[in-house]
């Protein structure tokens, strides 16, 4: 590398050019060697970008010969079942793109299940930065970007798997204007004005159409933008080992190895969903049939990112309010805006309230471990327990149907499920953590059980435990033990600042039970080979 | 008397019966189709023998459920054990047995298919290679075929009934699979599923699925024609024999289509393609980011 | 491990002195202006880790492979794609769209794995990049700068007047509020106001029409065949079919066909006249058992047609809301809330006719419902 001072002319040259106009050089310098640490869950928000831009490369092939329109059309063409039958042109096409236009299918499936990779990846990204605690200051604002690139998502799937007009998608449709009736005081105008008029109508097709590959898109890519621009400008989170601390970060350099690792990703992501296109069939559209009002299949299920919806609607009792010549029906009203609302809400304001909570204003770069913040990775599990109970609520059937129960039992099942779940998914997390806690103290304290049993003089038999090795003692000496705040009200009866008023009192409640049963993992002062002692950087001491 | 009630309740009574009838009758039954209505034969003792055949076996495999009138049976507190076959026809015989649904072994929410008992198995394998094997077996068949007829014949005579549909009502080739199609979709698929694939009904009961080794279209005519179980009746005057066989021809023509978007991943919908992209595609990723990222085997030269 | 090696052969000096550990990488720019002298790069590279030949030299050849993979992949899919696809006057139908859809997406496969398999073996075997280090800094601007920009920003707005002149601020906003709202009212448009179309089905204008040429009812007809029922034809006890009012296909503009039948789809179920509770005031809804419910779900909507000939249930597949058929499809279980509402059936001429619309708004509950 050092040899070759000057790059060849091919790239000398445009690189001169873009520096006479933009100045663009200082920026290259600046960034070609930025550092990026190394861990395979960072990758995972990776597959959400890859499949974005498969998505948009896919999807752009695809509008070549989709046709956005509801006009009936009788079918006449080469999947021969359904010669003579009326169905809409937006179906009919997406029969030709699926058996006419060579690579069509292929395009087709690829697209869809990189929707589905895409909305999975965001959740296992997202899981991954809460639960490792990156989300906390300064990425507050990253985090919200992605609860919206999340919701969007949501948005953006549903109305793509409405698009052809088949017996399923429709169906969603027909659920979709259910719910906007439920709303309470608008909702028969929202109905109208979703749809047009009544559903199904003509101009549904052509309006999500627009939503699907213009605006949602557009906000997609301008949100998915800022989101690397500021993880670029505050750099990436690393994992609590050696040599990454608050004030450093250590990892391989963007030019070359950091790019031809994401490069060989991009490369992976495409190969996994072109493998699922070519041997996964995806929304087999012509098996569905079109859209017909008074049909309906069994299982009929929306995309897995919408089965909560799908499963809080089932699981729901039938509460309807009617009085005063008006209806309110709770038994859509709370399934629709409740679960999603929870969670969503409560995604987009935890970095806050755990701010709030422990009072913890500094910035955070290396990441928590998950067991040394009990009460997160608990209300997390929870939050896990209680998305994924109504998720698998939204299958009942298919379970019913698999393993024979009653139908009925299962939707009991989901409704107690669903309350007791979370609270059970909390108490285990929280006793798990506190026992990893408990085993890090132990190999602080003691050491690791090395096996060798020794006696001693006096015949007394003993296994010699031995220090941890360098990495793990670091690993575990991230751990940032709980500081007791002080007591709310001091010795002379002033209130301390923070636990005033009832707002004051709650929050000192939750510090609490945010820090009371932590176990202090403390190094008892000998062995001075560890790196972060002996270089000051204490993570616990920083207070930037 | 008493000596003859004890040898009928021998296993291999009812074959005796038959085989001494076989005998007796020749060839006329080695090509019996079981969709020839037995209550038309010329010959009025045969046909009064077949009856007793009928008969006898309706004694041996049925009654003891459905009573030996055929009127049903219930239990202790009056609720019905198994309901009276009077007036059920020839299809419903030939439907419940001919699946193995009937005689049914332990009661339960719903009646599963099941290989028939082989006294009326007419499933049964013939191709061997031997041919006395195959002779033997082909015997049995149609000695199955007809101790079928014969039962159809004698639920007939209590009480009529919907008749067998003729191999030409059913022939998939013929039906009009666009129209079977739309007639699927709205009346059918809501219970078996748009491909055909089956669903859950209450209490444990389920819509069996119409694949290939579930159901002959001769099978699918009679349920739809007799309603079999919790399946409602879709009787010929209200969905025509064409319309029947245009949604056979639908069933038929759907679940031999191949799938041409690689592995039909059980054509349940998007539950299995969830558990697909979570488990293969992002199962397959992290596999991928794991690797990339893990430490480096970098062989580096010796200094 | 090569990851534990200390970093060695950085010339930068660090910028906040005091720290033992030395880095390489870039500091921040001001840093780098300060401290750096007249543009000469540091000589970074100087770091890089030296691979033993032979095993460098085995692991390019994988690499190599790996791409020629790639290579022939990618040929295969262009070449099926040219000389194969489309013969026979190209593809149609199902078995070609198998093949097809396995060749190019078998050999896409192929070339995209392979070639992040190449890469991947490249990083790791061939890439001589050492981890470096590089300093985080809070992003929080000095004090200095931040009251220097506060000044600023204080000094335009006073310079502009906005803090001195309520009346221009205050008027500033009044015109903004309206302009705002502007663009929602060009909503309007989007669709027509309810009105009273929840309230009626196709039902009721097809039996006006049929009751203005004397008749007592319209036709009930079999959704997909167009066939109208007559009373005998639907005699069997534990019949169900879907039906719909005569002339809904063929009366209607066809882009309002749909949009009606949305509306107007109903089952026929045959229930044992012993087994069949008519409701109060319903007595002469049915004729000898056989009824007619709204086959759209009162819940969201989904058609409930999932019928149990053995308990009488009416079940919908989408949310499992299930009605009793017997007892004028009141609900059993499931989210739904109200019945689904019942057609007035009579007989006329031996046809099976509706004798009104449904009494009720079918679907699902609205705010203006009552």
């Amino acid at each position: 590398m050092s040899e070759a001072a000057t790059a060849p002319k091919a790239v000398e040259g445009p690189l001169t050019f873009l520096d006479d106009r933009l100045g663009s050089t200082t920026f290259f310098k600046r960034n070609m060697k930025k550092v990026f640490p190394d861990h395979w869950s960072f990758m995972l928000g990776e597959i959400a970008l890859y499949s974005f831009i498969i998505l948009l490369l896919t999807g752009t092939f695809l509008t070549l010969w989709f046709k956005p329109s509801m006009i009936e059309v009788v079918y006449d063409g080469s999947y021969t079942k359904l010669n003579g039958v009326k169905m809409s042109e937006a179906y009919a096409s997406t029969l030709n793109i699926s058996f006419d236009v060579r690579g069509g299918l292929l395009m087709r499936q690829i697209h869809h299940w990189a929707a589905i990779l895409f909305m999975a990846s965001i959740m296992a990204h997202m899981l991954r930065v809460f639960f490792t605690g990156a989300y906390r200051k300064p990425r507050e604002l990253n985090w919200l970007i992605g609860v919206g690139m999340f919701t969007m998502g949501m948005l953006e799937g549903l109305f793509g798997y409405s698009l052809p007009d088949d017996l399923l998608s429709g169906t969603g449709l027909r659920i979709t204007q259910g719910v906007a009736e439920s709303i309470p005081l608008v909702g028969s105008y929202i109905y109208m004005f979703l749809f047009g008029g009544e559903f199904p109508g003509q101009d549904i097709v052509p309006r999500l159409f627009t939503l699907h590959i213009l605006l949602i898109p557009g906000v997609l890519l301008g949100m998915i933008t800022a989101h690397m621009m500021i993880m670029w400008h505050q750099k990436h989170t690393a994992m609590p080992v050696k040599k990454q601390t608050e004030t450093q970060v250590q990892g391989y350099p963007f030019y070359p190895v950091f790019m031809a690792k994401t490069g060989a990703y991009f490369l992976f992501t495409f190969g996994v969903l072109a493998l699922l296109g070519t041997f996964a069939q995806i929304n087999p559209i012509w098996l569905f049939g079109p859209y017909d009002p008074g049909a309906i299949s069994s299982a009929s299920q929306p995309d897995f990112y919408m089965g909560v919806l799908e499963g809080s609607l089932r699981i729901m009792p039938n509460w309807e309010i009617s009085a005063w010549g008006h209806t309110l029906s709770l038994n859509v009203l709370i399934p629709a805006l409740g679960p999603l609302g929870i969670i969503f809400t409560g995604a987009a304001v935890w970095p806050f309230i755990e701010q709030w909570v422990t009072g913890d204003k500094r910035l955070h770069h290396v990441n928590d471990r998950p067991r040394n913040a009990p009460v997160r990775t608990s209300v997390g599990m929870a939050a896990v327990a209680f998305y994924g109970i109504l998720w698998v609520a939204g299958a009942n059937d298919v379970l019913a149907e698999r393993f024979h129960v009653s139908l009925f039992a299962t939707t009991w099942f989901f409704r107690v499920a669903v309350f007791v779940g979370p609270v059970l998914a909390y108490i285990i997390t929280k006793r798990i953590c506190l026992g990893l806690q408990r085993k890090d103290a132990g190999i602080i304290g003691h050491g690791v059980e090395s096996g060798v049993i020794v006696m001693s003089p006096d015949g007394e038999y003993s296994e010699r435990h031995e220090p941890a090795r360098e990495q793990e003692r670091t690993v575990i000496l991230s751990k940032e033990n709980s500081r007791p705040e002080p007591p709310a009200v001091d010795a002379n009866g002033v209130p301390a600042p923070g636990s005033k008023g009832p707002l004051g009192h709650v929050r000192s409640r939750l510090n609490r039970a945010w820090t009371f049963d932590d176990i202090p993992i403390e190094e008892h002062g000998h062995d001075e080979e560890h790196g972060e002692v002996e270089n000051g950087r204490e993570p616990k001491q920083l207070n930037h | 008397m008493k000596r003859i009630t004890a040898w009928r309740r021998r296993p291999w009574a009812g074959y005796a019966v038959v085989l001494a009838a076989l005998a007796a009758i020749g060839v006329i039954y080695a090509g019996f189709s079981p969709q020839t209505d037995r209550a038309e034969a010329e010959n009025t003792a045969q046909a009064a023998q077949d009856l007793k055949n009928g008969q006898e076996l309706f004694n041996k495999n049925c009654a003891s459920c459905h009573g030996l009138n055929a009127e049903g049976t219930k239990d202790a507190k009056g609720k019905p054990i198994a309901p009276s076959l009077l007036g059920v026809g020839a299809a419903s015989v030939d439907f419940q047995v001919s699946t193995g649904r009937m005689p049914a072994m332990n009661p339960g929410a719903q009646m599963p298919r099941k290989k028939p008992i082989p006294a009326f198995d007419t499933e049964l394998k013939t191709d061997y290679a031997e041919p006395e094997k195959r002779e033997a077996a082909e015997k049995q068949k149609a000695q199955a075929e007809k101790n079928l007829a014969d039962l159809r014949a004698f639920v007939t005579s209590l009480g009529g009934g919907p008749e067998v549909p003729s191999a030409a009502a059913t022939d998939p080739s013929k039906g009009d699979v666009a129209v079977g199609g739309k007639l699927f979709r709205t009346n059918c698929a809501q219970c078996h599923s748009f491909v055909g694939s089956g669903g859950a009904l209450t209490g444990g009961k389920y819509a069996p699925p119409l694949d290939k080794s579930d159901v002959t279209p001769t099978q699918i005519y009679e349920a739809m024609l007799t309603g079999p179980q919790a399946m409602p009746v879709f009787n010929d005057t209200t969905l025509t024999q064409q319309d029947k066989q245009a949604i056979i021809a639908y069933v038929v023509q759907t679940r031999e289509e191949p799938n041409p978007g690689g592995n039909g991943l059980g054509r349940i919908g998007p539950v299995s393609e969830g558990l697909v992209g979570w488990l293969i595609g992002i199962g397959l990723l992290v596999l991928a980011a794991t690797w990339i990222t893990a430490k480096k085997p970098k062989k580096l030269k010796k200094s | 491990m090569s990851d534990d090696n200390k970093d060695t052969g950085s010339h930068e000096p660090r910028e906040d002195g005091g720290t033992p550990e030395r880095v390489i990488g870039t500091p921040s720019p001001a840093a780098e202006k300060s401290l750096l002298p007249g543009g000469a790069a540091p000589a970074e590279g100087a770091a890089a880790e030296e691979l033993d030949e032979a095993s460098a030299k085995r692991a390019e050849r994988v690499v190599a492979v790996f791409f020629l993979i790639a290579f022939a992949a990618s040929v295969a899919f262009i070449a099926y794609y040219i000389g194969w696809s489309g013969r026979d006057g190209g593809m149609h139908g199902i078995h070609r769209t198998r093949e097809s859809n396995l060749w190019l997406g078998g050999m896409m496969t192929l070339a995209f794995l392979a070639m992040a398999v190449g890469v991947t073996i490249w990083v790791r075997r061939l890439m001589t990049s050492k981890p470096i280090i590089q300093e985080r800094h809070a992003p929080r601007a000095t004090e200095e700068t931040r009251a220097s920009f506060a000044a600023d920003f204080m000094e335009g707005a006073a310079d502009s007047g906005i803090t001195k002149r309520p009346l221009l601020r205050r008027t500033l906003l009044l015109a903004a509020a309206p302009l705002g709202l502007a663009p929602l009212v060009l909503l309007r448009d989007l669709g027509p106001k309810p009105g009273t179309r929840l309230r009626h089905t196709f039902w009721g204008d097809a039996v006006k029409k049929a009751q203005s040429q004397g008749k007592k009812g319209v036709r009930l007809v079999v959704d997909g065949t167009d066939r109208p029922l007559r009373v005998s034809d639907f005699s069997s006890p534990g019949g169900m079919i879907t039906v719909l009012p005569e002339g809904i296909e063929h009366d209607l503009p066809e882009e309002k066909v749909l949009t009606q039948v949305a509306k107007a789809v109903t089952i026929l179920i045959n229930v044992p006249a012993d087994q069949f509770k008519p409701a109060k005031g319903r007595e002469n809804w049915h004729v000898g058992g056989i009824v007619a419910y709204s086959k759209i779900c009162t819940h969201v909507g989904c058609p409930a047609a999932l019928y149990e000939q053995t308990t009488h249930h009416i079940l919908c597949p989408c949310h499992q809301s299930t009605f009793d058929a017997t007892d004028a499809a009141k609900v059993v279980f499931g989210p739904a809330a109200r019945p689904l509402p019942q057609l007035p059936l009579a007989v006329e001429d031996g046809y099976l006719v509706a004798t009104s619309d449904y009494h009720e708004p079918i679907g699902p509950s609205f705010w203006e419902r009552g």
